[in-house]
């Protein structure tokens, strides 16, 4: 059934049901968001970064995780939803190796998107660099590398392999701010589909996973 | 038809009733003393077993034949391991031993149960009133508690389903199957009973949710997956009285129609899986648990299942994706459980201690359990009180108590004439409470508007030694080493609290770092995703308030008040005290870096002491010659004399 609902006292149309920020997303109305994707049915919102004021809601919520309801008001640039998105791009920013001249994700990146959008530099302003546990690339995939000071932990990687496989190939690891992506030590290329299909590498905004063969073209791989 | 039913179950119950009370008769009938030793995982830990064997071995010496019976924790850590002798034979009650020692046995053996000599030098007093020894109910530790879940901990054979029985266990669960569900619910309600395990949310409310729920699955999951720091209630239940969790969780689950169900416990508690699988058995053994539970048409399937020690997996919603088989991570809320849980199926999640509580409120009524406590949280609270307190344990209270009568009157106070200075209550999600606070009212909501958080009930004693900055840095340290690193704010949010505090222990702290912590603290509280990452930044922000003198004094004097901090601290010897010709410090250091001063007394060399602390130690009591002091730069100078070859 389709409804209208209001953002920033725009009307929009939309299907009820839908994911608050899909209806965002496609009216041309932009929220910074790292970790959705269309077809989720419970989006992990994890990446903090989607929040937007609802009228009757007491705090910001995920608008990835609310579905769109008749005669909803939504605001996307409260000062309270711009200081969470703040606060959560910051802390995205302390944790991400900031190299863009060598990253082959630079043209379609994300985070330099969410930067111009929300009017805030690329490097963190109130805190430090901080590193994660070990941050020597791994190598221990027969075909994928993996940069742990790159990635966000949107964890998209996961969600389109497991849509694809059935299963998973790779998964999140560790704990705290050492948690990141792993592989299940699985080495025979006969037994996994990686080679052939490296949809993970498609689909990570931030060029964290790669395949040996965009590492080695990169101006980052080519170097070493 | 129904009135058939009705008299099945009833019929089925009381068979199994008169059978347990058969059994507890000849048991007390038997003219053989009884020997009741705490066998929980803390008498164990405190030497337990041994005793038991000692106990063993004594008896067959001497020829005497006694009834050993290994019973849970009675919740006194203070004073384990714990031997209670009930010998009617020299005409003593039943006594209780305190701190049993290989050779505190061998005497009972031999001259109380031997030659009827009571020992009065070793006991803590009689199990019951009596003319001749004093009860340990004149002791406050005993007297003020007020035990509703906790009654039999400590007292019966967790194994022994019999006894439970006796004791009219399972008599809640036979009512249950003859009350209309909804009437269950009713009663919970009237109750007032809300969760134990953290945030106090109604209970009946998820009942109500899930009951009304269509669904031809309906799952309940016992969360014992108990991880705060110092915490071990749940441990302690299932340990000593397994029968009244599972009675409770089977009355919840007919509540709501649930035809199976999860006890979730960490493989950290082999014991307590272990009693916990045996308690299963027998109670399906004795068709308490199955199919047709006691003649009725309730069925009910429990098993266990084994955390892997993720402090997250408390969390309900990933404790269901762990039970799935994926890695233990929270997801949104809503959907709640109740609705949608457990395989997409309404799932109820309750603590140990609120499933171990119905029982009692069918006994008794909703009405009675309501007038427990306050009127807004009803009932007991069940805290483990660790840390510097005199009689350390498990604590249950009735709710409204104050924290002043709880931490001194009731568990002694602080030892070693020190001074009281904060109270953690609720773990890394709770907070830090200073004096002022003594005298508010333990129940859900003050604890929470004071700062800290109900929790599940772990709570931990600082006095005047210990460093708040310390134990901030502490708790992050745990909730960063615990965070699954879902969310941005819990995963790199506190570990800039940590990098933050550990700064400020060395005395690399700036003024503006407070700054810092404070609105981060505020930011993360607002955007993390689960209940753990909201609560995470507590132990910083109560610190914070209440003892940010003692932040200030690190930054801006290089200082620890408490003399903890290792960077900021210095050890010396103090020469007006030190013993000429002493050496018993030197041989202590494992950097050697203890030589003698003029006069044949001893000095420190800052350049290599590593600030173990062993000196103190060594330093015998009657010169405590050792001192430390903050900041390190005050250290007086003590002069090397020249080597004499």
């Amino acid at each position: 059934m389709m409804i209208i609902i209001s953002v920033d006292d725009k009307e929009i149309q939309a299907e009820e049901g839908t994911s608050l920020l899909k209806v965002c997303l496609d009216n041309g109305i932009y929220i910074p968001n790292l970790c959705y994707m269309e077809g989720m049915e419970t989006p992990p919102s994890s990446c903090r970064l989607c929040f937007v004021d609802i009228d009757g809601e007491k705090n910001p919520v995920p608008s990835c995780s609310v579905k769109v309801r008749e005669g909803m008001k939504v605001f996307t640039n409260t000062p309270r939803v711009r200081g969470l998105q703040w606060s959560a791009f910051e802390l995205i920013m302390s944790n991400h190796r900031i190299d863009c001249g060598s990253c082959l994700s630079r043209k379609a990146c994300p985070l330099i998107k969410i930067s111009r959008h929300l009017k805030i530099r690329l490097k963190p302003f109130r805190v430090g660099h901080i590193n994660s546990g070990n941050e020597d690339i791994v190598e221990d995939h027969p075909c994928l590398i993996y940069d742990i000071t790159k990635c966000v932990r949107c964890g998209k990687c996961l969600h389109i392999c497991e849509k694809i496989h059935g299963r998973l190939y790779l998964t999140f690891a560790g704990r705290g701010v050492d948690m990141g992506i792993s592989f299940f030590g699985d080495s025979d290329d006969e037994t996994i589909p990686c080679a052939r299909c490296l949809a993970c590498v498609k689909i990570c905004p931030v060029s964290a996973l790669l395949s040996y063969e965009r590492y080695e073209h990169s101006p980052e791989g080519s170097s070493s | 038809m129904i009135d058939t039913i009705i008299d099945r179950i009833n019929i089925a119950y009381a068979a199994l009733k008169s059978g347990a009370d058969e059994i507890a008769a000849a048991r007390k009938s038997s003219p053989d003393p009884k020997i009741y030793i705490g066998m929980a995982t803390c008498g164990r830990a405190a030497g337990a077993a041994e005793i038991d064997g000692i106990i063993r071995g004594l008896l067959s010496e001497l020829d005497v034949k006694a009834d050993i019976i290994h019973t849970g924790c009675i919740g006194h850590c203070y004073a384990e391991p714990i031997v209670i002798v009930d010998d009617p034979r020299h005409g003593f009650p039943p006594i209780m031993y305190y701190n049993v020692t290989p050779g505190k046995a061998n005497l009972i053996v031999r001259a109380y149960i031997g030659r009827g000599d009571p020992l009065y030098e070793h006991l803590l007093g009689a199990m019951t009133e009596n003319e001749l020894i004093p009860s340990v109910m004149g002791f406050p530790r005993f007297g003020m508690e007020e035990r509703l879940v906790t009654e039999h901990c400590g007292h019966i054979d967790p194994e022994d389903i019999q006894e439970y029985i006796s004791l009219g266990g399972y008599s809640s669960l036979a009512r249950a199957l003859v009350m209309d569900p909804i009437k269950i619910i009713d009663e919970l309600k009237k109750s007032g009973l809300r969760g134990r395990g953290g945030a106090g949310f109604p209970s009946w409310k998820k009942l109500d949710v899930a009951g009304s729920a269509q669904s031809e699955k309906k799952i309940i999951i016992c969360n014992a997956d108990e991880g705060d720091p110092g915490a071990y209630m749940d441990r302690t239940i299932i340990e000593s009285n397994p029968h009244q969790l599972l009675e409770g969780m089977a009355i919840a689950a007919r509540s709501i129609g649930a035809s199976s169900g999860i006890i979730y416990i960490r493989h950290e508690y082999p014991l307590a899986v272990k009693i916990m699988r045996k308690a299963l058995d027998d109670a399906a053994g004795l068709n308490l648990l199955g199919n047709s539970i006691l003649g009725s048409d309730f069925s009910l399937d429990l098993e266990i299942f084994q955390g892997s020690g993720a402090f997250v997996c408390g969390e309900e919603t990933a404790l269901i994706l762990s039970v799935e088989g994926h890695r233990g991570m929270p997801r949104m809320r809503p959907p709640f459980p109740a609705e949608k849980g457990l395989g997409g199926k309404p799932t109820v999640i309750n603590n140990v201690k609120t499933l171990s509580t119905i029982p009692a409120i069918i006994k008794n009524g909703g009405e009675w359990f309501s007038k427990i406590g306050t009127s807004d949280s009803p009932g007991t609270a069940i805290f483990s009180i660790v840390g510097n307190v005199v009689h350390a344990g498990l604590v249950e209270i009735p709710m409204g108590v104050s924290l002043r009568r709880l931490i001194f009157d009731i568990c002694g106070g602080i030892p070693n004439q020190k001074k009281f200075k904060a109270v953690q209550i609720g773990g890394p999600s709770g907070g830090c409470l200073p004096e002022i606070f003594l005298d508010i009212p333990i129940d859900f909501d003050s604890i929470l508007e004071a700062g800290a958080m109900m929790g599940s009930g772990g709570m931990v004693v600082m006095d005047g030694d210990t460093c708040m900055v310390d134990v901030a840095r502490y708790f992050l340290e745990f909730t960063q080493r615990e965070s699954c690193g879902k969310c941005t704010f819990c995963r790199i949010g506190t570990k800039h609290l940590l990098t933050i505090l550990e700064k400020i222990t060395k005395g690399e702290g700036a003024m503006s770092d407070l700054d810092t912590l404070e609105s981060l603290s505020k930011e993360i509280r607002r955007g993390s995703l689960c209940g753990l990452g909201k609560t995470a930044p507590n132990p910083v922000l109560t610190t914070l308030q209440y003892f940010r003198s003692e932040y200030i004094a690190h930054i801006e004097e290089k200082r620890c008040p408490a003399l903890k901090c290792r960077a900021l601290t210095a050890f010396y010897i103090d020469l007006d005290k030190c013993a000429r010709g002493c050496d018993a410090c030197v041989g202590s250091c494992p950097v050697e870096c203890i030589f003698t001063a003029k006069g044949r007394k001893k000095g420190i060399d800052q350049s290599v002491c590593v600030k173990c602390g062993e000196c103190v130690t060594a330093c015998p009591k009657e010169y405590d010659a050792v001192k430390r002091i903050s900041p390190a730069w005050k250290v007086p100078i003590v002069e090397k004399i020249k080597e004499s070859h």
